[in-house]
């Protein structure tokens, strides 16, 4: 969250709750970040100097508002974020390995909790592909990452159901 | 005699053998219309086998199929041959384009087939073609245009009867996810428009979010996924 | 499972420092491609076989045709080894023997049959084929007489041949192993029965007329017009599964192979189905060796042995045949781009020009216009090298014109039904394809029709229509009896017998004038006389009114006539024989009466017109007559089986050898032997080549269905009619021959008509190209026909499989 409001910050100074705003618009979505959220956040960033206070202003009688600009600090923090890879994740389905584990342990179908799995992946795959197409560049942009990501784990779920023989074995159920 | 009120297309219990293995064994399903029907499964499986027993390209060893109150698995040939002349469409993964025949030609072919009159197909043929974005490839040979237009042709050929079953065999297998994506938008968005069902075999998920619900075959047997949710 | 063994290290170096192009480079490319068509998989298999199967039929055709010299060679020599040696002369003797010919007809078949009486009790030569001569009442027979006799087909023959059959005729006997032969032994024959005296066989000069210029002709053309099919033929079995072959080819690109290394492994390929076309031609050829035994054709049949062509011809076939499939398939290539990553197709190929196409035929036709007026039946001489050049030239021009004009009309082609539309638009994106599948057949069909148009024209000069009515008599029979009773007596049994209906029957003899030889002549004049009832009369002459005892005389009948005097009314005649041969004079004077009328000659039944004088039984007295000839037309009743047979068979009993008789059947045409024997092997050979022709289409025909399997599996589910599909493969062999065959029609036309100017004739039968092309329609049906069930295997849905 940090860097991406210091990215927001980097076309210009704004108030709160303009990057409120802006981050809503870009990345929010399904649910509108908490003021305090940004708020607690901007504290950070200060702190750490990624941050300056470029004015404040007081509105007649509403609450001040601190107008936050990006240090050169900042500039180059949100370089070296960007620039550097994120941590593939290795074990996304580590919960669900575990039940299959376990439903092959206590006898219960590991082949019915995978195909269970399955349908619900795909029923999320069909309201992403549903607002993909509803929605605009941007959402179908996102919804593809999303489904993308589904479609590896749904691969998955193929492999694991071709080889739950053997993997029972290998469980010693 | 429908066995599934309300399907505009059922299966039950079909049974297909090729040689010692079992392609079918016991499959059954229903489509309604206008709805989009994703049938998934490992390879192998028998997916295909059940879109060609669905569609009367084959008749089933066993089992009854029901399309507009009568049984395709009985049907004469020639009645099953009329039956995809006139009430369905089809779009395969490759190879499915008259080389020699135009693009237009190509997808007014259908048409002419049930009988229709040279230009009345073309002009049909057209308007499919603009709706499918490929007028412009019309009067260009299958060979001379890319794989996502081709495939575009190809849908706009299973549209132009106004069909009220499409079954679409890996209608994206040989594109890029761009292209496929496109063609798949194209094509359940013609199917909505016009009440038609898709029968939509594919090994690809997201190929299947597509449709509005998906059935897997596994060693030539069905299982609804609605059903099981 | 498996151990993991270390690859082996393979250094890559360019070694080959001397290019692409390097006498090694192209060794090298030509035993990859050889190894290629062996171990190319099923499919590089299967195209090598049906390249060899191919190329070797056309193998066989070339040495079964280049040992048809040497078959007539040795019948001819096998027949002049039989052949009487003559010593008529020479007096008994202990190696003498007498002999008489004695051929018969059974069905359309000669029998050729030889009495033999030995005179000396020496060592008689026997005829070839045998150890001694056979002894009276028994005879050697040829292997197919003997079958015959023995079976039930033979029965009628059985009971005309009464002799025992005690030996077989060897093959050194025989002109081929299907003749029908046989030699008898009898004690019946007299020095003035018999046909002669000889001491042997054989050794006679041989007296061998030769080929008259219009048939040197017709031989030529035909030639031509029959093996340069089978050239287009063999270069079309080259490229059978051309399309498969060049796949292959690039995936060879694909793992670093240059384009002309492609090439020469393309040619490589070629040239294996090619070596292994020789083998299996030559395997093929054995067994037709074998095979031709077993057949006759039109009386002539051939021992294996006679089938060996000679070996400059062989091995002219075994270099022109590998060499043509290296240029052929060079020749291919060279439209075809193979690509590393698939075969491109010049998909907008050079525009055929047009100038040098019709320059060659017309070339061809300028050259053979230069002989105009060159060839007469009299010449034995033609300048066949200019007349083949033109021939072929016009014929090959044809060829070459043909992918021109298909592309042309193709081009034009739109509208129609769906079936029709898929075959033009086909069509129209490889026209080329399809007018090289049918080259073949349109230069056979041009160079049958130019053989057809110069056959109907000339016809008249080797076929005479001999004016016989068919209706009236069907065999003449006429034999040599001692007197007049005896011929009036034959003549009531051939009456009486087996499957005769009726009979014009007469009394023919020689007569001279009486007196001395008149001056400066060295001989009696002579004329004929011949004596019937008044219903046989009047078949010969137009009588104004006959009763018995009336005489007629009639003048000379034609130039061709032998008589030498045409007595009249008043006249005497001297009736004992011929005084020339010093029979019987002065004392058997008869006078013609003096109311003789003088009659027009009519063409008898048999078709022949009698001169002379013709006389009622009553008006002269037949037991004066010396050795007249008793002569019957004999009306056959077909209600009987085997009339004809039936009626031999009286005709041998009555009058048996070595009563001189002749028995021939009646025929509306006479044909000119020579003719007859060119155009029955004419029709032999443009069967064959039909045939071959058609085994290639239907080739061409499977592979370019197989390439479509998948398209013709999606048209299925699509709905098309298993009809519409069928009839568009209809169309597609039909468009293009229908117009390879008018192109054909034209060609040989034209060409038929230059050769005629040779002859100095002009066409006059405009149709002759109407069963050509019937028979090229018909091929059509028969390819569509017999592609039709693998087609509709195809049709099967199995196709929509992915593979």
């Amino acid at each position: 969250m940090g860097h991406t409001l210091l990215g927001l910050l980097e076309s210009g100074p704004r108030h709160g709750y303009d990057l409120k705003r802006a981050f809503d618009e870009k990345f929010g979505h399904d649910r509108p970040v908490h003021y305090g959220q940004i708020y607690a956040t901007m504290s950070r960033l200060l702190k750490s100097g990624l941050v300056a206070i470029d004015g404040v202003e007081s509105g007649g009688g509403g609450p001040e508002r601190k107008r936050y600009a990006i240090t050169e600090a900042g500039i180059s923090d949100v370089g070296q974020w960007l620039g550097r890879p994120e941590k593939p994740q290795p074990y996304l389905q580590s919960t669900l390995y575990t039940k299959v584990v376990l439903a092959l342990v206590t006898g219960r179908s590991a082949a019915g909790l995978l195909d269970t799995q399955r349908a619900e992946h795909l029923r999320m795959m069909r309201i992403l592909t549903d607002r993909k197409r509803g929605g605009d560049f941007a959402d179908q942009l996102i919804c593809d990452h999303a489904l993308f990501h589904m479609e590896a784990d749904l691969r998955w779920l193929e492999l694991t159901a071709a080889r739950l023989d053997r993997l029972a074995k290998e469980v010693g159920a | 005699m429908s066995a599934y009120p309300g399907s505009l297309l059922w299966a039950q219990d079909l049974r297909k053998v090729y040689g010692p293995t079992p392609a079918l064994d016991g499959a059954s399903f229903s489509v309604r219309a206008g709805e989009v029907v994703a049938v998934m499964g490992p390879s192998g499986s028998g997916k295909s086998t059940l879109l060609h027993c669905l569609a009367g390209i084959i008749s089933p060893d066993s089992g009854s199929i029901g399309y507009g109150g009568q049984d395709l698995a009985t049907m004469s040939d020639a009645r099953r041959s009329a039956l995809r002349r006139s009430e369905f469409g089809f779009v395969f993964q490759f190879g499915q384009l008259v080389p020699e025949l135009t693009c237009t030609e190509n997808v007014a072919l259908p048409l002419r087939l049930a009988g229709v009159g040279r230009k009345e197909a073309q002009r049909a043929a057209l308007e499919w073609m603009a709706r499918l974005e490929v007028a412009e490839v019309g009067d260009k040979r299958p060979g001379e245009v890319s794989g996502g237009q081709g495939q575009r042709v190809a849908v706009a050929r299973a549209l132009v009867t106004s069909p009220r079953v499409i079954f679409a065999d890996e209608p994206t297998g040989a594109l890029d996810s761009l292209n496929g994506e496109r063609v798949m938008q194209l094509l359940t968005d013609a199917s909505r428009e016009t009440d038609a069902a898709v029968v939509l075999v594919t090994h690809e998920a997201r190929v299947a979010a597509y449709s509005d619900r998906e059935i897997v075959v596994r060693d030539g047997k069905v299982r609804d996924m609605a059903g099981t949710v | 499972m498996s151990q993991l063994t270390k690859p082996p290290v393979v250094m890559v170096t360019e070694t080959d420092t001397d290019g692409a192009g390097g006498v090694r480079g192209w060794v090298r490319e030509l035993a990859l491609g050889l190894r290629f068509a062996v171990t190319g998989g099923r499919r590089g298999w299967i195209r090598t076989a049906l390249t060899a199967f191919g190329v070797g039929l056309g193998v066989a055709m070339l040495l079964v045709a280049s040992s048809i010299p040497q078959m007539l060679e040795n019948r001819d020599g096998r027949g002049d080894a039989r052949q009487i040696a003559k010593y008529d002369s020479e007096k008994a003797s202990d190696r003498s023997f007498l002999y008489f010919p004695n051929n018969t007809d059974y069905h359309d078949i000669t029998v050729t049959g030889m009495l033999l009486q030995a005179e000396g009790k020496g060592d008689i030569a026997a005829p070839p084929g045998l150890t001694e001569l056979p002894k009276p009442g028994e005879m050697a027979v040829s292997p197919a007489l003997a079958e015959l006799l023995s079976s039930p087909e033979g029965a009628l023959l059985k009971d005309r041949l009464p002799y025992k059959i005690t030996a077989t005729i060897g093959d050194t006997g025989l002109t081929g192993p299907n003749e029908l032969a046989y030699y008898a032994g009898t004690s019946a024959l007299t020095e003035a029965s018999a046909g002669g005296r000889s001491e042997g066989f054989g050794g006679g000069p041989r007296f061998s007329e030769p080929l008259n210029g219009i048939l040197l002709l017709i031989v030529l053309i035909a030639f031509i017009a029959l093996l340069l099919p089978v050239a287009v033929f063999i270069s079309s079995a080259v490229r059978f599964g051309g399309e498969q072959r060049d796949r292959r080819l690039a995936a060879l690109r694909l793992v670093g192979a240059d384009r002309s290394m492609a090439n020469r492994i393309a040619a490589g390929e070629s040239l294996c189905g090619a070596l292994l076309g020789l083998l299996v031609g030559g395997g093929l050829f054995t067994l037709a060796r074998h095979w031709a035994s077993e057949v006759t054709v039109w009386d002539i049949s051939a021992f294996p042995s006679d089938l060996s062509p000679a070996p400059a011809l062989i091995a002219l076939v075994a270099v022109a045949v590998p060499a043509a499939a290296i240029v052929v398939t060079l020749f291919t290539l060279r439209s075809v781009s193979i690509e590393p990553l698939g075969v491109v197709r010049n998909s907008t190929p050079r525009t055929r020009k047009v100038w040098w196409r019709v320059l060659m035929p017309v070339l061809g036709l300028v050259l053979l216009l230069t002989q105009t007026g060159s060839i007469s039946m009299g010449g034995t001489s033609i300048n066949s090298l200019l007349i083949g050049a033109g021939a072929l030239m016009v014929l090959v021009g044809i060829t070459v014109l043909l992918p021109w004009l298909v592309e042309a009309v193709v081009k034009r082609l739109d509208g129609g039904p769906v079936a029709w539309q898929l075959a033009t638009r086909r069509l129209q994106l490889s026209s080329g394809t399809a007018a090289r599948a049918i080259s073949g057949i349109v230069v056979a069909a041009a160079g049958a029709i130019a053989l057809q148009t110069l056959f109907s024209s000339v016809e008249g000069n080797f076929i005479k229509p001999t004016g016989a009515d068919t209706e009236q008599a069907h065999l003449h029979v006429s034999s040599q009896v001692r007197d007049g009773a005896e011929a009036r007596a034959k003549l009531g049994q051939y009456a009486d017998s087996r499957g005769v209906a009726g009979l014009v029957g007469i009394v023919e003899s020689t007569a001279n004038q009486t007196g001395p030889k008149p001056a400066g002549e060295e001989e009696f004049l002579f004329t004929a006389l011949t004596v019937g009832d008044c219903a046989s009369l009047r078949q010969l002459a137009k009588l104004p009114s006959c009763e018995d005892g009336d005489v007629f005389t009639v003048d000379k009948v034609d130039k061709y006539d032998q008589y030498t005097y045409y007595p009249r009314a008043g006249q005497k005649l001297s009736l004992g024989g011929n005084r020339n041969h010093g029979d019987a004079g002065e004392q058997l004077a008869w006078q013609i009466p003096a109311d003789a009328k003088r009659v027009k000659a009519l063409i008898d039944p048999s078709g022949e017109r009698t001169g002379g004088v013709l006389a009622t039984p009553s008006a002269v007295d037949l037991a004066k007559l010396s050795k007249p000839w008793a002569t019957a037309m004999i009306k056959l009743d077909f209600k009987t089986p085997n009339a004809m047979e039936h009626a031999r068979n009286a005709v041998a009993e009555l009058a048996p050898p070595p009563q001189p008789t002749t028995v021939r059947e009646i025929e509306l045409n006479e044909v000119n032997a020579k003719f007859a024997g060119i155009r029955t092997g004419l029709l032999i050979g443009a069967t064959a080549t039909m045939a071959l022709i058609a085994v290639s289409l239907l080739v061409t025909t499977l592979e370019q269905l197989r390439d479509r399997k998948r398209l013709l599996a999606v048209l299925m589910a699509f709905g098309a009619r298993r009809s519409t599909l069928c009839w568009s493969v209809l169309w597609q062999t039909a468009v293009p021959i229908g117009l390879g065959l008018a192109l054909a029609t034209v060609g040989g036309m034209l060409l038929g008509q230059v050769l005629l100017l040779m002859v100095g004739t002009i066409a006059t039968d405009w149709l002759v190209f109407l069963p050509i092309i019937g028979v090229g329609a018909g091929l059509i049906l028969l390819i569509t026909l017999l592609s039709l069930p693998p087609l509709w295997r195809m049709m099967r849905p199995d196709g929509l499989r992915s593979e």
